[in-house]
């Protein structure tokens, strides 16, 4: 018996922070839960002190660039997914903007293939909203999702789909299997060139600005377009406390909109270009002091379901240079735990349970993943789950990091809690916060035709 | 003096050293030898990343004034997605032995960027960078001021060209306009610091369109009235450029019509008239001649813009020297029996 197939019995765990637990993982599946101490050690069980350490399902990212095909030199499906995995992800969603775009059914069953051949945690790609991510043309939506990929978000995230028109289109069209459209709400005419947020620190240090009222018109318009065709909506990355009362006020009529906010969003601000490091680069740019508090309000009240990480690897020498220069974007699968932990849990405005929701449960609704992933921690359910030690503080490393890329805005900086273990489907995928080469078994084929 | 990047960077002293400074060398550039030779053995670089003949040549003259090794390096046409890098291009000035690296670059923070890293050694100074700053023409700006107005009212002021006119002083109580592009201008923007710093009060005057987002943290007060402005009865006038491509940005350009623009902010004949007795004209340069300024106002005898040019050199000699001759900030304010 290999450490990848064994049953593992953790010992004390604090299931979404609740009373120490012991729970036994067999076949796949959680097997037994039972108070601590109440387990007997089953044969050649992998045995885990979970003492203080809280249990959640595996984590699932409705937002991730994994670069590959086109950007290997960035990431690969590969690196990318052990970084999910070292952050404690079971599940990823794989944005659309690579190269070949993934807007055909082969690229999403290759970059599904590929994940499934990783191993490391399930990889659901998202479709491409339009051609090319072109905005001029649907893509073959229907052919995707009836793919073995089975998509069920679609986004041309990088770009907004700008015109009104492709954008209902695309909303209506996608009610034919429960799609959703996952939107990345910026206005081009407004943020032609646009570098930072647009305010007093754009002002002052001379870069372009990228106008939060880019972000607000286009989720206004959405909002009402999916009420006007009755669809789901879902907004990327929001940034700013207008797109968070936008959001508000979507949810009070009853609109199935949701919303998703980055970790970096909820801690970093605008403040950070000063010194012109691109590593502080990201599209939507990082907001103000009062946009950070209030995507933290509207995560903690429910207004923005989910985080999503947004995890966006560059190689170096695309950050190595002057600001204008640079590409958008930073990695986050690896902190966003930690982020969120920091921002949220200490700060006593989530709990653990609410991480699970945020982190897991509701991403796994929206991308229609939620028979497998974004489940109950309970006897039956499928074992994908996250062991974290809330005590432990770390100082981020980039180099010591599982992506390839280099470029986190937390370098350096000591963020709360590690990722103990991560088990995807009972078989542990990270162990004592150490990625483990997994055996590459096959995921199982979706049950939502 | 490690750096020049940002005129915020200057306290009211290091202004004042460097004015001083400047003064001290366009006393020495009256002689007929103008050459002195602080810096010799000294490389300077003029790494132009974007077209500015009248920069650099004041720059390349200031250097060599002060015998220092020019090397201009013109790397305009490396556009950001090809060409050379500025890591690439920064390493190899750094392998040459460049003691001082005199930026021009069109986007804002590349000095920063070169100064802080780790590529180099040498002193940074900004010759411009993007919209976000221009600090040595904030300098020769202040210079500019200063001479022609910190001793208004002193006796014997006002004839001839006295070079050491106003030194030990800052701009307390004078009321500088500045008017035009406020948006797109590293100008306006080092000078609205620097010139707080000295203690000057600065109104800037633009359409609503051409002032940044953001510009109510500035110490300095926004007019969309050019008539208003003038009726303060400011003590210089400085007028920016108005770059012909704002006609036809996104959105069908920033203002209606360059006849409006000038009818609203242009400093014309009927405007001309309207200023106090002492108060002097400025512009950076290049003009656009009836557009932002008219031949009047460009040609006024109130108007300094030519002397603005020859200030520059001096000034830049008294940056080049403080960032490359001394130890720092510590460095002596050299007389010019000293200099020489
Ligand atoms: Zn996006």
């Amino acid at each position: 018996m290999t450490a990848q197939n064994r049953p593992v019995l953790l010992t004390a765990a604090r299931i979404l922070g609740g009373e120490p637990q012991d729970v036994l993982l067999a076949d796949g599946v959680i097997a037994k839960v039972a108070p601590a101490g109440s387990l007997e050690v089953p044969e050649g069980a992998l045995v885990i002190d979970a003492t203080d350490k809280v249990l959640l399902p595996g984590l699932v990212d409705l937002h991730t660039h994994l670069r590959e095909p086109g950007r290997e030199d960035a990431e690969t499906v590969l690196t990318g997914t052990r970084a999910a995995a070292l952050g404690g992800f079971t599940a990823v969603h794989a944005m659309a903007n690579t190269t070949p775009v993934a807007d055909t059914a082969g690229v999403v069953e290759q970059v599904w293939r590929l994940g499934n051949d990783a191993g490391w945690v399930d990889v659901f790609p998202v479709g491409a909203v339009s051609v090319g991510l072109a905005g001029e043309q649907l893509a073959e939506l229907g052919a995707m999702a009836s793919s073995a990929a089975r998509v069920r978000v679609f986004s041309d995230d990088g770009k907004c789909v700008h015109d009104p028109v492709l954008m209902r289109r695309a909303l209506e069209y996608v009610k034919a299997f429960d799609g959703v459209i996952a939107q990345h709400s910026q206005e081009p005419r407004l943020t032609d060139g646009s570098q930072m947020h647009e305010g007093v620190v754009s002002a002052e240090i001379g870069l372009r600005g990228w106008p939060a009222v880019a972000e607000e018109a286009i989720i206004a318009r959405d909002v009402l377009l999916a009420e006007h065709v009755g669809s789901r909506l879902h907004v990327c990355h929001l940034s700013t406390a207008g797109s968070v009362e936008i959001v508000r006020w979507a949810k009070s009529r009853g609109l199935p909109v949701t919303a998703e906010v980055t970790p970096h969003h909820l801690v970093l601000t605008d403040e950070l270009a000063r010194g012109y490091d691109p590593v502080f680069k990201v599209n939507p740019p990082l907001r103000t002091a009062e946009d950070v508090e209030a995507v933290r309000a509207g995560l903690a009240d429910g207004t923005i379901d989910i985080v999503a990480t947004d995890h966006a690897p560059h190689p170096v020498e695309d950050k190595d240079c002057e600001w204008d220069a640079a590409a958008f974007g930073m990695t986050g699968l690896e902190t966003a735990l930690a982020v969120v932990q920091e921002t949220m849990v200490e700060t006593g405005r989530l709990t653990w349970e609410d991480v699970a929701r945020v982190l897991s449960t509701n991403p796994a609704r929206i991308g229609r993943v939620d028979d497998r992933h974004g489940r109950p921690v309970a006897e039956g359910e499928p074992a994908n789950l996250t062991l974290v030690d809330p005590t432990v503080r770390r100082t981020v490393d980039p180099a010591l990091q599982g992506t390839m890329s280099r470029n986190s805005p937390f370098a350096g900086r000591e963020l709360p809690g590690q990722v103990v273990a991560t088990f995807l489907r009972g078989r542990p995928t990270v162990l004592d916060g150490e990625a483990l080469a997994p055996a590459g078994e096959p995921a199982p084929q979706g049950t939502i035709a | 003096m490690r750096h020049l990047l940002d005129a915020r960077d200057l306290t009211r002293a290091d202004a004042v050293q460097v004015l001083d400074t400047a003064a001290e060398m366009a006393a020495t550039q009256s002689r007929e030898i103008k050459k002195l030779p602080t810096l010799r053995g000294r490389t300077v670089v003029n790494l132009f990343f974007e077209d500015s003949t009248r920069t650099r040549i004041s720059f390349e003259t200031a250097a060599k004034r002060l015998s220092a090794d020019v090397i201009n390096f013109s790397a305009k046409g490396s556009s950001v997605s090809k060409g050379e890098s500025l890591k690439d291009t920064a390493l190899t000035l750094q392998a040459m032995g460049a003691d001082g690296i005199v930026i021009r670059h069109h986007a804002s923070g590349a000095p920063h960027l070169l100064a802080h890293a780790g590529w180099v050694d040498a002193a940074v100074v900004n010759a411009g960078d993007g919209t976000h700053q221009h600090p040595t023409q904030a300098l020769l700006d202040a210079f500019t001021i200063r001479r022609h107005l910190a001793d208004r009212g002193v006796a014997g002021s006002g004839e001839g060209f006295d070079a050491r006119r106003g030194v030990g002083k800052d701009l307390a109580g004078l009321k500088v306009a500045i008017v035009g592009d406020v948006l797109h201008s590293r100008v306006a923007r080092s000078n609205v610091q620097l010139l707080t710093t000295l203690g000057a009060e600065v109104t800037l005057v633009a359409p609503p369109t051409l002032v940044p987002v953001g510009v109510g943290t500035w110490p300095c007060t926004v007019s969309y009235d050019l008539d208003a402005t003038l009726a303060e009865r400011p003590d210089a006038v400085m007028m920016l450029r108005v770059q012909r491509e704002r006609m036809s940005a996104a959105g069908g350009g920033y203002f209606p019509s360059p006849l409006e623009y000038s009818r609203l902010y242009g400093l014309d004949q009927r405007r001309l008239a309207t200023l106090a007795e002492h108060a002097v004209i400025m512009h950076p340069g290049p003009m656009n001649r009836g557009l932002e300024i008219s031949a009047q106002a460009a040609d006024a005898a109130r108007s300094v813009v030519v002397e603005q040019v020859s200030n520059g050199v001096a000034v830049r000699m008294a940056v080049l020297y403080l960032t490359l001759a001394g130890s720092g900030t510590a460095a002596p304010v050299p007389t010019s029996k000293e200099l020489a």
